[in-house]
């Protein structure tokens, strides 16, 4: 076990060290570098700029110096904790992530806070009695609501709870303070769009788990059907979907572009697309690793879980 | 016995599967009455509707399974009238089960201490500490060692005999009054089985409990039960005493299916097996009137197709009915098997040799966090013997003791890791099969036990046939092609219009055949049959076995037949190796192995091989201790752990010698030569006066 997740980490390390490398090559053409001083000193300004400014310009950004210069400087500061500045937003990429990481993390805890049970419970209750009334209408429900992209339930959403309703406010960029009410509908969308997905996973483990010979033996056994359910059923029927909750916060991290651009909300994809748009490298190269990171980690914990879980793997 | 209640009836029960395709009738009109302490047996084969009568016995019958007719009273009450509260606290506690996989049959993630606690938890009511108590007698009582550790254990972690010794132990624990035992130790190695069979037996002695006992196996059921019940296509045919039915049957199935068991007596030349022709229908396919009528060799038209036949008492009181309207009749002495003797067949020269072959593997295993050890599974261990051409020559083994990998390695699946394989002048030990040309390819042929996987089912049986002869480049011509492909059909009796067909059309019995054909399409020297009839029901085992002889017999190849059944494998072949563990522990000709002096393993297989013949008396030899795991064999000699004549402090640690009895006829063991050669025969052969005129 130990050796898989070091062999696991060491794959993180060498993917981070060649995505960063080669982000650092794209970013390092010309035209890159010309695109950052359009996004900064506006377009105009770049066109009329002589070259020997522009030179000065790339000096004060530390863009002039090679290549394979900058990238080793970069790595070394990494490792030392420094993920440097960003250009488009001057402050240090550290802490603009690490607010950008909190923000998103709220935002994945509440969409795991409600989509979880929600989805665990429909899905063993579908699953429980295959073929039957409530196992039917909620594998309508969830194949109907995962189908529908997130855009538009975020619309959707918006047009009846803040615009008819008045309930909540449309935009969730929380310019004046914090403010619960905001967190709502982005949440909303998400667990919408993301609990269909896990429920019908939910539903399909727990169907095979009841036609399987153990739980014949249960109930020939004469135990109550509830602890059928409770104690034989549940324990095998959730390690399958456990897997797939810990996948979902890759998704959640940067998979949720879209829902946060639209609710104008300042989590972490949203910080990506900015970067990308400026091409504010540091922040970009900053914001892979910690998505590659994340990756990993989540993949490590699904192994990890799933050895735990399942007893058959964990004594053998 | 007439006053008291029955445990169990079942009066006319019908029960059906409803599928897209309309109903499905799974068991017809089953009437059975089970006295308390009785033990009956249900035999019939795959898809016979036996354990449909178990399940519905159970009021289990799935998502689209109902009992569509009739009553099954549990002392005297009818259970399709009892509510789902009732029938709960009946289960488990007066009607227990036990099941055919029992590492299925239990939940892989709980331990087995609790699983066991919950049946006195809920049907008594007992504390926790109570519950966990009486689990711990139980299985004590079943003869697990160690009981503390086995309820702290997780079923995996446990070998498959001692799993099913749990889910006895789980059946037991309320004291049931009826247990029913579905096919209990099909998935388990015979000398697993027979430890198991002599527990049930003294359970039954010790508890008075009565039993159903479910099983394809004629010997098993003449081992456990007082009464059988022969089911045919979803009805019951034939029920009885069981020495009744065993000696005077008065059904032409029950007949047919004697006849194509192998019994001691039973031999390739002098009394071959007699196949019952033809297949089961399948449920929708079911005759008017006798659903075994076109199977028959006494079939009437106009009385046994005339409609629903009704069972009948053989004689008034005898307690033995049948379902058959020509019983009284049929002259059942004339249809004792008439013997089509053959001409034994020479032997020639010697085609395989094989010397010191050995196969080791190395596996990685990872414990929980860190360790990550080497080991080594000694799969063959210096095994060495020969084969003539013509001859038939049996590898029998229990699992792991080697003799698939031993397939492998001469298929050039494996590679060995030292010894040597001859085939004829060839080296095959290290010829892998990419690097053999399509003569060798065709001179070795394999049969597989599963002709289901090895079928592609895309394609039809002629092509399939007939690819397998391009590849040996034996025909060209495409018209020479399929003019070989019917030979090959005619030769292992299939209809010429089967090449045009799918795999999927075909009865298992009909796809081995196939399989057959295609490993005879180069005329081979030799043919490895990997268990090629286990998968198959007994009355089809005859025919295939049969068809197999003949055409080795024709073509003079060399059988190499790997088996773990001991009846068939003395039915047909002429000479044997005994493995176990990945060694040879005892070699010779069918006569020598079957008689003393015995390999002390040899002899505890013979005894454990139920025989379905009520002359023989067997002397019980019953192994206790498990398999030991191929990664960890023992050091001396690999049966040491099991062995009831071990001589402690020799036998554990140092490999034993091979001691020769005669020129074919060896022994590995450590015992004295004297003390092997003055064993008592196991199996004796009680033959009465009638019998013996014959
Ligand atoms: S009823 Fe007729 S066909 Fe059926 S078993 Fe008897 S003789 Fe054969
Ligand atoms: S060598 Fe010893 S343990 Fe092995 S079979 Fe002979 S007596 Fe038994």
């Amino acid at each position: 076990m130990l050796k898989l997740i070091f062999r696991r980490l060491l794959q993180m390390l060498l993917i981070m060290a060649v995505v960063s490398f080669i982000l650092f090559l794209v970013f390092d053409s010309d035209k890159f570098k010309k695109q950052i001083a359009t996004a900064e000193l506006g377009g105009f300004a770049v066109s009329t700029l002589s070259e020997e400014d522009y030179q000065k310009w790339l000096a004060k950004k530390g863009l002039d110096v090679p290549f394979h210069e900058r990238y080793v400087k970069w790595v070394l500061d990494v490792l030392r904790g420094d993920f440097g500045q960003s250009f488009e937003k001057n402050t240090s990429v550290a802490s603009l992530i690490g607010e950008r990481l909190i923000n998103t993390g709220i935002l994945a805890f509440w969409v795991f806070a409600l989509m979880i049970p929600l989805s665990l419970t429909l899905g063993v209750l579908a699953g429980m009695k295959e073929g039957s009334f409530q196992d039917r209408t909620l594998s309508f429900i969830a194949v109907f609501t995962t189908s529908i992209p997130e855009i538009a339930t975020a619309i959707i959403l918006t047009v009846i709870l803040a615009l008819g309703l008045g309930w909540l406010p449309t935009k969730s960029a929380m310019i004046s303070g914090w403010d619960w009410k905001q967190l709502v509908l982005p949440v909303l969308t998400l667990v919408v769009y993301d609990f269909g997905y896990v429920a019908r996973m939910t539903r399909a483990s727990m169907a095979e788990v009841m036609t399987s010979q153990y739980i014949r033996t249960a109930v020939l056994k004469g135990i109550p059907y509830r602890r059928v359910i409770m104690k034989h059923a549940l324990r095998n029927a959730l390690i399958a979907p456990f897997t797939i909750i810990v996948l979902q916060l890759n998704w959640l991290l940067s998979g949720v572009v879209v829902v946060e651009v639209f609710f104008e909300y300042n989590g972490f994809g949203k910080l990506l697309l900015e970067a990308a748009l400026f091409g504010d490298v540091y922040v970009i190269q900053a914001a892979t690793l910690i998505a590659v990171f994340v990756a990993v980690l989540s993949q490590i914990i699904s192994d990890v879980g799933y050895t735990f879980l399942n007893p058959r793997i964990r004594f053998s | 016995m007439s006053e008291q209640v029955p445990v169990l009836e079942c009066r006319n029960l019908s029960v059906s599967y409803f599928v897209r395709a309309g109903e499905i009738p799974a068991v017809v009109d089953f009437t059975m009455k089970l006295m308390p302490g009785e033990a009956q047996g249900i035999v019939g084969e795959s898809g016979c509707g036996k354990s449909t009568v178990a399940l519905a016995i159970m009021n289990y019958m799935g998502r689209n399974g109902a009992i569509v007719g009739g009553q099954i009273l549990f002392e005297g009450r009818d259970m399709r009238t009892m509510s789902d509260e009732e029938l709960r606290q009946i289960r488990g506690s007066k009607i227990a089960m036990v099941y055919q996989e029992p590492m299925a049959s239990l939940n892989p993630s709980m331990k087995i201490g609790d699983q066991l606690a919950e049946v006195p938890l809920f049907h008594e009511g007992v504390s926790e500490d109570e519950a966990k108590r009486r689990a711990r007698e139980m299985l004590s009582n079943v003869r697990l060692p160690d009981p503390g550790r086995i309820m702290e254990s997780y079923p995996h972690q446990i070998s498959g005999g001692q799993q099913q010794r749990v889910v006895i132990a789980m059946a037991l624990l309320s004291n049931p009054k009826l247990l029913l035992l579905d096919e209990p130790t099909t998935a388990l190695d015979v000398t697993v089985e027979a430890g198991i069979v002599e527990l049930i037996k003294e359970i039954s002695s010790e508890f008075g409990t009565s039993m159903i006992y479910i099983s394809h196996n004629l010997g098993l059921i003449l081992e456990t039960c007082d009464r059988i019940t022969v089911m045919y296509s979803g009805e019951a045919v034939e029920v009885g005493d069981i020495h009744t039915v065993f000696n005077n049957m008065r059904h032409p199935y029950t007949r047919g299916l004697f006849n194509s068991i192998p019994v001691p007596g039973a031999d390739k030349n002098a009394r071959p097996l007699v196949a019952i022709r033809g297949q089961l229908p399948l449920p929708h396919e079911r005759p008017k009137g006798c659903y075994f009528g076109p199977r028959c060799d006494y079939f009437e038209a106009g009385r046994c197709d005339a409609g629903h036949l009704p069972m009948e008492e053989v004689a008034p009181g005898s307690n033995h009915f049948v379902r058959c309207v020509r019983f009284a009749e049929i002259d059942w002495e004339a249809l004792k098997p008439k013997p089509k003797e053959q001409e034994p067949i020479e032997p020639g020269d010697v085609v395989l040799r094989v010397e010191n072959l050995t196969k080791h593997y190395e596996v990685e295993h990872t414990g929980l966090l860190f360790v990550s050890e080497k080991r080594t599974v000694k799969a063959n261990e210096k095994i060495s013997f020969r084969a003539r051409e013509a001859e038939t020559v049996a590898i029998v083994g229990e699992s792991g003791c080697g003799k698939s990998t031993f397939a492998k390695v001469l298929m050039g699946l494996e590679e060995a890791s030292a010894g040597r394989v001859q085939l004829g002048n060839l080296e095959l030990s290290k010829l892998p099969v990419e690097a053999r040309d399509g003569a060798t390819i065709s001179r070795l042929q394999m049969v597989f036990q599963n002709p289901f996987d090895t079928l592609n089912p895309s394609h039809t049986v002629g092509a399939q046939i007939a690819r397998v002869i391009k590849k040996f480049g034996i025909e060209k011509d495409p018209e020479r092609i399929r003019e070989r492909v019917y030979e090959l059909l005619d030769t292992v009796k299939l209809p010429r219009d089967f090449a045009d067909r799918k795999p999927r059309q075909l009865s298992g019995g009909q796809k081995q055949r196939v399989g057959i054909a295609r490993a005879f399409a180069g005329d081979p020297k030799m043919v490895i049959a990997d268990e090629p009839v286990s998968a198959l029901d007994v009355s089809v085992q005859a025919a295939v076995t049969g068809l197999l002889m003949d055409i080795q017999r024709e073509n003079r190849t060399t059988l190499l037949f790997i088996s773990h059944d001991l009846s068939v494998v003395r039915y047909l072949s002429d000479r044997i190796v005994v493995m176990y563990l990945g060694q040879i522990m005892e070699k010779g000709l069918t006569e020598e192995i079957f008689s003393p002096p015995y390999h002390p393993y040899t002899e505890a297989l013979l005894s454990a091989v139920p025989i379905a013949d009520t002359r023989v008396e067997k002397r019980k030899v019953v192994l206790t201790g498990e398999l030991p795991s191929p990664t960890d064999p023992p050091k001396g000699c690999p049966f040491s752990t099991r062995c009831p004549y071990v001589i402690e402090g020799l036998c554990e640690t140092t490999p034993p010698p091979v001691r020769s009895f005669s020129d074919s006829h060896t022994i590995a063991c450590h015992l004295e030569e004297a003390r092997l050669t003055a064993m008592e025969p196991v199996i004796k052969i009680d033959d009465d006066p009638a019998q013996a005129a014959e």
